[in-house]
């Protein structure tokens, strides 16, 4: 292993590993959250308290703390080392054919970074550490009734649209991210990569639109 | 065809370069964007003035001296050629081209466009040959090689080492470069007995040098004037993988 982790592309792989981290994670997080449309709160509620006590969860969560962190520390690296590596810059802006999203890496990366911290304080901490959160009781148990939260919070005009808009963030930096992860790993094949990009399209436009249903349809219909 | 150049002008490494215009009249479309150059500095030598410098060599596309940045693209406007392969009938009348130099910090400015790029020789010095004495030409059938592989090595070693890549990159990375020497002798048999070694000491080099960190943009693949394609790139980060933890 020695100093595969202080070379250019050892970098790169940990930022692809912990990405593709994050990219699994984000199905669990859509699978549960969309349990908020059924008619009743109890799966909704029953299913984040699982999150938030079963053991085995409380395990990932740590490993999903250090995924989101090795991502942006190595994120950040990689980016400054790319500032540094063309001090002076060209007058006329570079026209090269490249992927667009992949310019805008950096950008949507810090869009998304804040959107965290306020994602995190909306729901997460208030949950874990401020308290305040509505108890119901199913079967004789008390839960955090959280359904009523987030219904409460996506009621607000302008919470909606903070999270419209930085989950169109999130989707531009996972459609690069999701096949250049692969490209990165060394998995590039005449045949699977193209297949590899239409996932990755897909994966990105069902992950965007699935998580933005919340906010939205919660706004109009809840 | 009568056009306006904004050409940057330096007159050493540590002097602090500039933007100059120029205008030339009457250049035939047909002419290639050196000798468009050419033309420039006839009139500039004329007028008792310093003329451009910049580097060429072959003027038919293989040798990798030739490089531009020609308005926002490495070797100009057109795909797949370098800026001597380059003519003026990609242009319009009028026009005004916008000319830089390559900017990276592994490449110095020498003097106005030309750009040190030593740094692509350290690479290779580091690791990027097979240092057996492999004889004359061998038999042709003694050593069968898949003619799959020996066209992936013969692809990657299309690379003339213009840095049309680093150029090109938002990062200035090398790995197009780096990974298509690393591919061009790690798919024969001669290259392979060294493939290990050779991917790492020629990645610390790279690292070395200061260029930056791949973020798979492509830019480099699409302006390569040898079309030399990101699949390298993914070949040169396996065997990395491969030297440096299996």
């Amino acid at each position: 292993m020695n100093t595969i982790f202080n070379s250019s592309v050892g970098r790169k792989l940990i930022m692809s590993l912990a990405g593709l981290f994050l990219i699994s994670f984000l199905l669990v997080h859509l699978g549960i959250n969309l349990l908020v449309f059924l008619e009743s709160k109890e799966p909704f509620n029953k299913a984040a308290h699982f999150m938030g006590t079963n053991p085995v969860i409380k395990i990932m969560e740590l490993t999903l703390f250090g995924g989101f962190l090795l991502h942006i520390i190595y994120g950040m690296i990689v980016s400054l080392q790319n500032k540094l590596a063309r001090p002076i810059g060209y007058a006329k802006s570079n026209n090269s054919q490249q992927s667009f999203f992949s310019k805008y890496m950096f950008h949507t990366a810090v869009v998304i970074g804040i959107f965290l911290v306020l994602h995190l304080i909306d729901f997460y901490v208030k949950a874990k550490f401020i308290g305040g959160v509505p108890e119901v009781v199913y079967n004789g148990e008390n839960y955090h009734d959280l359904a009523t939260l987030v219904i409460a919070r996506f009621k607000i005009g302008w919470v909606v649209w903070v999270y419209v808009a930085a989950l169109l963030g999130l989707g531009f930096h996972l459609h690069h991210g999701f096949q250049s992860a692969f490209q990165t790993l060394g998995l590039n094949h005449p045949v699977y990569t193209p297949i590899i990009k239409g996932l990755g399209i897909l994966y990105t436009i069902l992950v965007t639109l699935g998580f933005m249903s919340i906010p939205v349809l919660v706004y109009f219909i809840k | 065809m009568d056009l306006t150049l904004k050409i940057w002008r330096q007159e050493n490494r540590q002097a602090k370069g500039r933007f100059e215009t120029y205008l030339v009249t009457n250049i035939s479309p047909d002419s290639s964007f050196l000798e468009m150059l050419d033309i420039l500095n006839q009139q500039l030598v004329d007028k008792f003035e310093m003329p451009v410098c910049f580097d060429h060599d072959c003027r038919e596309g293989i040798c990798g001296m030739c490089g531009l940045y020609i308005n926002g693209r490495p070797h100009g406007p057109d795909t797949g050629v370098t800026t001597c392969q380059l003519h003026m009938r990609k242009f319009k009348d009028g026009d005004t081209i916008t000319v830089e130099p390559w900017r990276a910090k592994p490449f110095p400015i020498i003097r106005d466009l030309v750009v040190d790029r030593s740094a692509f020789d350290k690479i290779i010095e580091a690791g990027g040959y097979v240092s057996v004495n492999t004889g004359g030409v061998p038999d042709a059938n003694a050593l069968p090689i898949s003619k799959k592989d020996a066209d992936i090595a013969m692809d990657a070693a299309a690379c003339i080492g213009c840095g049309a890549c680093v150029a090109s990159c938002k990062n200035a990375s090398a790995m197009l470069f780096v990974s298509a020497k690393v591919s061009q002798l790690s798919m024969l048999p001669q290259g392979k007995i060294e493939a290990k070694e050779r991917v790492k000491k020629m990645v610390a080099k790279m690292d070395e040098l200061g260029f930056g960190n791949c973020t798979n943009t492509g830019a480099c693949e699409a302006e390569c004037p040898k079309e030399i394609s990101l699949s390298h790139i993914a070949r040169m980060n396996r065997e990395l993988y491969a030297a440096k933890i299996l």
